[in-house]
């Protein structure tokens, strides 16, 4: 039911791990729907992203979307971080079944978290970025999943 | 099919592999014996007599008689004519069901689809251990109660309900009384008439028999109605040609099942306590879900703390071992199996679950192989999981 690639980043997952003095950091999801998300970001004085780490609670969507999401974000600066949506991290794996989309929107809820995150600690507005939800409700799951089925 | 030459099968809930046996017995019912069991000619009372045979088998081994056997495609359509006929027949008295919150959806999704058309269901509560609440259940029972269906023994959990008991209070009560045995039957003894059962759904391939094949036991003198409607087959009950390779499989699967039940039972047993044992001394912050005794005796459900089953249960296929687990995620929609969340889980907890179904055919060196690939698979995810992150901080 994966592809390849989502089976490839659930085994073998991409920047997987905690940073020691983060320059932002955000958790998404909630335990209820199963899926809890914390992205680690360490950002330099230029804006752009040096390191980015991750750790899910999750199904094999969700640990292979959040792994896909650092190595999206990873070396870009916070402008180019924010172009990085569900979209582009599901295209990267190949797709994801469609009750699997909600992994790919958490993976850039997460992302936006860990950089509201920052811009909070460091007092900056980062345009385009909206406070992140906490957590994604089921509505707009099934919001985002019709979209992708019709 | 090379990558599957070498697995650990534990999902024997979810299905069993066909016995030899049962292959063979049915190989002549599709090549040689193809006749229709209703025709006049030899070739069509051969397979007459293969569904007599197979319904005589059954019968037997739950001590009631051959007309009150009915073939059915399986455990789901047994579940759903029983329900429904029996709701029926309650016009005259009124329309109010009992039955539990773990059922299979069998029954839950039958129960519902009778509160749409004007029925009244009540779902009894389980305890922590899985086990319906009987004086819950007795308190349930209303004037106009015409049915109460409770599973003989849980397909998640394993929890082997109180049948002897619900079957006094139904027949004290003069209500009918239902059990689904899918995950029982041929596993557990069954005496329908000392256990008080009118109607009890069965299917063949949870107990080494074909797929598409079941039986609904009916007590003589419980008249509900036809539920496929056509032809005379099953005493004008169930239309349809007969899958007669399918009835002879089942006869042949219960005939090997009843024979050895305690040998069986005893031996599988033994494993799954070994697994339990096993798995409580190597991994932490674990739970056993459902009763320590009154347990299939080849059901193991533990849920891990801090991780999600699907990913488990990759991992677990990737060393070739095949299970299942009540996550959201392997159910296709949010929420966890509706049967841990009845026994009181959270639900990250029940997200976390994993279930082994244990056979005769397993042995102790594969019990110890998926002990060490369980522990290394939860000790990988807890690695990856924030909650578990934040469980040691704190």
């Amino acid at each position: 039911m994966y592809s390849e690639k989502v089976m490839d980043h659930f085994t073998n997952p991409r920047n997987m791990g905690e940073l020691e003095n983060p320059s932002g950091v955000g958790t998404v999801g909630n335990a209820k729907c199963g899926d809890i998300m914390r992205i680690y970001l360490d950002i330099d004085e230029n804006h752009v992203i040096q390191d980015c780490k991750f750790k899910t609670f999750g199904c094999g969507a969700a640990v292979a979307t959040s792994s896909m999401a650092t190595e999206l974000v990873k070396g870009k600066t916070i402008e180019e971080a924010l172009t990085v949506t569900n979209k582009a991290v599901m295209e990267a794996l190949d797709g994801l079944p469609p009750v699997k989309v909600h992994c790919s929107l958490l993976a850039e809820e997460a992302i936006h978290a860990a950089l509201w995150d920052y811009a909070k600690k460091n007092n900056i507005v980062i345009e385009g970025l909206k406070e992140p939800k906490q957590d994604i409700s089921e509505e707009e799951h099934e919001e985002k999943l019709e979209e992708e089925e019709y | 099919m090379d990558k599957f030459n070498k697995f650990i099968y534990l999902d024997n809930a979810a299905t069993t592999k066909t016995a030899p046996e049962v292959v063979n017995a049915m190989i002549p019912f599709f090549s040689e014996n193809y006749g229709n069991a209703s025709s006049i000619y030899r070739l069509g009372t051969e397979s007459k007599r293969a569904i007599m045979q197979s319904r005589e088998i059954i019968a037997k081994s739950l001590n009631g008689d051959p007309a009150e056997i009915y073939f059915t495609a399986g455990g789901t359509e047994s579940d759903n004519w029983a329900l429904v006929a029996a709701a029926e027949l309650s016009e005259a008295k009124g329309g109010h069901i009992i039955t539990s919150k773990i059922e299979h959806h069998g029954v839950l999704h039958t129960c519902e689809y009778l509160e749409k058309r004007g029925y009244d269901v009540t779902y009894v509560d389980v305890d922590e251990k899985g086990i319906i609440n009987l004086a819950d259940l007795k308190k349930a029972i209303r004037k106009d109660t015409i049915l109460i269906s409770v599973m003989f023994a849980n397909n998640e959990i394993g929890t082997i309900q109180p049948i002897k008991e619900i079957g006094e209070l139904a027949k004290e009560n003069g209500i009918l009384f239902h059990t689904d045995a899918v995950q029982a039957y041929g596993h557990l003894a069954i005496d329908v008439k000392e256990l008080n059962i009118d109607l009890l759904s069965a299917s063949g391939h949870k107990l080494n028999g074909p797929k598409g094949i079941g039986f609904l036991y009916i007590r003589k003198g419980v008249k509900i109605r036809s539920f496929i409607h056509g032809g005379a087959q099953e005493r004008s009950r169930r239309a349809g040609t007969e899958n007669v390779p399918g009835i002879v499989g089942l006869g042949v699967a219960a005939k090997l099942a009843f024979s050895q039940l305690e040998q069986r039972a005893a031996k599988v047993q033994k494993l799954r306590d070994y697994l339990i044992e096993q798995i409580e001394k190597e991994i932490p912050y674990c739970q056993l879900n459902g009763d320590r005794e009154k347990r299939l005796p080849n059901n193991v459900n533990f849920s891990f703390r801090f991780i999600e089953g699907e990913s488990l249960l990759i991992m677990l296929d990737m060393k070739g071992i095949c299970a299942s687990s009540g996550s959201a995620c392997t159910s296709g929609s949010l929420e966890p199996s509706h049967v841990l969340l009845a026994i009181g889980l959270p639900h990250e907890i029940a997200h976390g679950s994993l279930r082994l179904t244990l056979s005769e055919d397993n042995t102790m060196e594969e019990i110890d192989e998926t002990v060490v690939a369980v522990k290394e698979a939860v000790g990988k995810l807890r690695q990856m999981s924030p909650l578990y992150e934040d469980f040691i901080k704190n």
